[in-house]
């Protein structure tokens, strides 16, 4: 019954498709309306194919007794090809910045031009990478710490594949040129609808589990998880809200205008930072770090007074991405006074982070996957040192616009995100496939160290071009006048583009070994334990 | 008064001082008593139930213990 009532669903969305890539306005729209008649049409057979399968059948009877980890298996899947993905497109714009050349505009018709590739990398890394590892993390963890499976059974391949689908309509759209120009926010209002309602359907997955938990406690990563799921919505449906110009085409016009575009772009922006990008991964250091150094979390009662300061604290922040701007003045203080307050619980939750491994510091020598978290943790706290100076107003008016930017931003993502994201793969794969260890231990120290030198590179290279560049831009002569024209700042960062885009490819090199590493896990190894518990005939 | 200007007064006033109020009730609220076995318990939660859910009499199990 229940199967054919999703044909119907399935059959009809297929239909309306079809339509409506008929009557496309422009070619984004049309490509996506493609994009979506496959994915439903797939669905479609899929679904067919399997309704009556009585295999099938015998094992959802007896999912009840066990966690449901098929999805984590496919989402630890996307994060790794979405990693090398996004790490491929950045170390491509890092080049095209160095040598623009390689934009290709003549042979691509600017298709493959830098601002067209950007968003790419940038929604690759965070939502595709970084958004696969929360949802498949935070499933995970929420099965773990409650004792239980997965609420609404299948809703949770639905969260899985209806977010891989909204990556797949968002890259594609971006590159034919559908696009909000909302940083961070770029894709448009279908897309948009679709991540809605996936995004609910993820909430209430995890809301469901926690209720019918079997364990007295909501551990403390499940309410970082938590705050990041439900900040993300209200986040997404306020910054996005616009009014489609036709049903058949991609363009939208947005309901906010002006300073309040930008008020709520910023709160959008920073937010996404501190909720997507900081209290997600704060919910996988909460739990992984601990589990892999086989000790409980330092000071559980410091993670709780972390999560509420943080929670408090960064909705506030937002401002700081506008001084100097049309906003009013008392704004973009707020912004900067909070931004500074959070320094204090950022720093309270890398401690506690750190400590967790006190009495076992020696792991640090043996066991590379700890030492990969602990360079997550470390650079969490530098990256939530240096985001609070540059925040003010006087450091903000050296540092807003330059390449100084670009380096906190990847400290903070290859660093605190990245890391912690590879030691929480190299700690699932083993284990959800049911093998017994890594296919190599000196696989993820090459990682570990190739990842650090590129992330160093990158770093220390958009410190020097971003200074330099503040400085050029302010430099005046005795009369008054400008030194520097703008182009000349861009000769003189020649050499640290190309230190930077080495960085990159350190950095994907890692990243390409840790897939091949993980590949090998499962494939060259035997299976030691079940990965599907026994459950007895009675 | 205009609405901008009531909420503005309203928001560094009032709302401010409940928030930062339920703020501070919340860190206090951390060390009331009692509190540390609880949070010992929670630390170590993430130790059990690693390969399969807990059987459905568990919860009954645990408040007992508790108690």
């Amino acid at each position: 019954m229940w199967d054919s009532l999703k044909l119907i669903v399935l059959g009809a969305i297929a239909v309306f498709a079809a339509i409506a890539a008929n009557y496309a306005r422009d070619l984004a729209f049309m490509v996506s309306a493609l994009i979506v008649m496959l994915a439903a049409g797939t669905a479609f057979l899929w679904t067919m194919r399997t309704m009556d399968d009585p295999i099938r059948q015998r094992a959802l009877a007896n999912a009840g007794s066990e966690y449901m980890d098929g999805v984590i298996r496919a989402g630890v899947i996307a994060t790794a090809g979405w990693a090398v993905v996004g790490f491929l497109v950045g170390v491509v714009i890092a080049a095209q910045q160095a040598w623009p050349v390689l934009n290709l505009s003549e042979w691509t018709a600017g298709y493959t031009n830098f601002g067209r590739l950007r968003p790419l990398h940038t929604s690759a890394v965070i939502f595709a990478f970084g958004g696969n590892a929360l949802i498949a993390t935070s499933f995970y963890v929420v099965q773990r710490t409650s004792a239980t499976r997965l609420w609404g059974g299948n809703a949770a391949w639905f969260v899985f594949w209806g977010y891989n689908l909204f990556i797949v309509l968002a890259a594609s759209g971006y590159v034919l040129g559908a696009t909000h120009s909302k940083e961070y926010a770029e894709p448009e209002w279908y897309a948009d609808w679709l991540l809605t309602a996936v995004w609910v359907t993820y909430l209430a997955v995890f809301v469901g589990t926690i209720m019918k938990r079997r364990e007295p406690h909501i551990y403390v990563a499940n309410w970082f998880y938590l705050s990041f799921i439900v900040t993300i919505a209200m986040l997404h449906v306020v910054n996005n809200l616009a009014i489609p110009v036709s049903v058949f085409g991609s363009k939208s016009v947005q309901l906010f205008s002006g300073v309040q575009d930008a008020m709520t772009q910023w709160w959008y922006g920073h937010n996404a930072v501190g909720f997507f990008l900081t209290a997600g991964f704060l919910g996988m250091m909460y739990y992984f770090i601990p589990k892999q150094a086989e000790r409980p979390v330092y000071s559980y009662k410091l993670s709780i007074i972390h999560f509420w300061a943080l929670i408090f604290m960064y909705i506030w922040a937002g401002p700081h991405h506008l001084h100097y701007t049309a906003l009013p003045a008392w704004a973009a203080t707020l912004g900067m006074v909070f931004s500074i307050m959070l320094w204090m619980p950022s720093w309270g939750g890398m401690i506690n982070g750190l400590m967790t491994l006190s009495g076992a510091w020696d792991k640090l020598r043996t066991d590379p996957i700890i030492r990969m978290m602990v360079v997550a943790v470390g650079f969490y706290g530098m990256a939530t040192f240096e985001g609070p100076m540059m925040s003010i107003k006087a450091v903000n008016s050296l540092s807003h616009y330059t390449d100084w930017t670009i380096g906190h931003v990847h400290s903070g993502a290859l660093g605190w995100n990245g890391m912690i994201t590879f030691g929480a793969l190299y700690y699932l794969v083993p284990r959800l496939w049911g093998r017994e260890r890594l296919y190599s231990l000196s696989l993820v120290s090459w990682h570990f160290w190739l990842a650090t030198i590129g992330l160093v590179l990158y770093a220390s290279s958009m410190w020097v071009s971003g200074i330099m560049e503040g400085l050029m831009w302010r430099e005046v002569d005795t009369q008054g006048f400008l030194v520097n024209a703008f182009a000349d700042t861009v000769v003189a960062k020649y050499p640290m583009l190309v230190v930077r885009t080495l960085g990159g490819v350190f950095y994907l090199t890692g990243g390409i070994i840790m897939c091949w590493n993980l590949w090998a896990t499962v494939a060259r190894q035997p299976r030691v334990a079940s990965d599907r518990v026994a459950v007895p005939a009675e | 008064m205009d609405r901008y200007t009531f909420l503005r007064q309203l928001a560094d006033s009032w709302v401010l001082l409940v928030l930062t109020l339920v703020f501070v009730g919340v860190i206090l609220f951390v060390w009331r008593p009692g509190a540390r076995r609880l949070q010992k318990d929670a630390a170590e939660s993430i130790f059990r139930n690693e390969t399969k859910p807990a059987p459905e009499d568990r919860e009954a199990e645990d408040r007992k213990e508790v108690d």
